[in-house]
């Protein structure tokens, strides 16, 4: 039973807008990366894109996007399919420490070039 | 003062199998299983991003092993959940704003949707192979 005032509390509102906001700039990544990947490929083509700066600026922010993204869209694939609490918390908790290793993991790989 | 609790018993159990799934709702569903992919598929994608900035040697090994039928079936297959999961989002992100809600134009741009990220996923997967 739902027993709940169900007006003005902004349920869900902040991640809604998080999730379109990210997905705007994943697609405004997507637009710049095709123009910018190196044509042929090469390492040393595809290793000075990634050096520049303003390309590891876009490439932060597209991870910080990857990050919210994925984690609302997953929190709600949970939310949907898993009814045991306990065990949706720890998915939940899993999801959050898996992304924010790759984050982690992704801000290695650039500032390492 | 009105009472906003819903408290209506509603039924826990809808039996929609007799109903046919149309065309938007197939759209959402491969949206979500696309969305689920590319999550799972993340480590994938550091990876091979780890490897082929890391040196010469490890550029040249990502590239190797991309060469492998099944690894080309797993990026095609990885190329069609990112296309489709953006279409399909793009068309989200009108339907927002309000625009093509009307049931035909909602049931246009899912067939859109389709057809445009298999398109475009067929072109990649022949260049690729």
């Amino acid at each position: 039973m739902v027993n709940r005032i169900i007006v003005g509390a902004h349920y869900g509102l902040k991640d809604w807008l998080a999730q379109r906001i990210t997905a705007l700039l994943m697609i405004g990544y997507t637009v710049i990366f095709l123009v910018v990947w190196p044509r042929p490929m090469s390492y040393a083509g595809w290793k000075a894109l990634f050096a520049q700066g303003w390309m590891r600026f876009a490439t932060f922010l597209l991870v910080a996007s990857v990050l919210i993204h994925a984690w609302i869209g997953m929190r709600n694939v949970w939310m949907d399919y898993v009814k045991h609490t306990g065990l949706r918390l720890a998915l939940e908790v899993a999801t959050i420490l898996w992304l924010v290793g790759c984050a982690g993991w992704a801000m290695q790989i650039l500032w390492r070039i | 003062m009105p009472d906003l609790t819903a408290k209506k018993k509603r039924p826990l159990w809808y039996n929609l199998s007799p109903l046919n799934l149309p065309l938007p709702g197939l759209v959402s569903i491969l949206h979500r299983v696309s969305g689920v992919v590319l999550f799972l598929g993340l480590i994938a994608f550091l990876y091979l991003l780890d490897l082929s900035l890391a040196s010469e040697s490890g550029y040249a090994q990502a590239v190797g092993l991309l060469r492998a039928p099944i690894a080309k079936l797993l990026v095609i297959a990885s190329i069609w959940a990112l296309l489709h999961h953006m279409c399909a989002g793009i068309r989200h992100l009108f339907l927002d704003v309000d625009i093509g809600t009307s049931l035909h134009t909602a049931r246009r741009s899912a067939f859109a949707v389709f057809i445009a990220s298999l398109a475009l996923t067929a072109s990649i997967a022949v260049r690729i192979w």
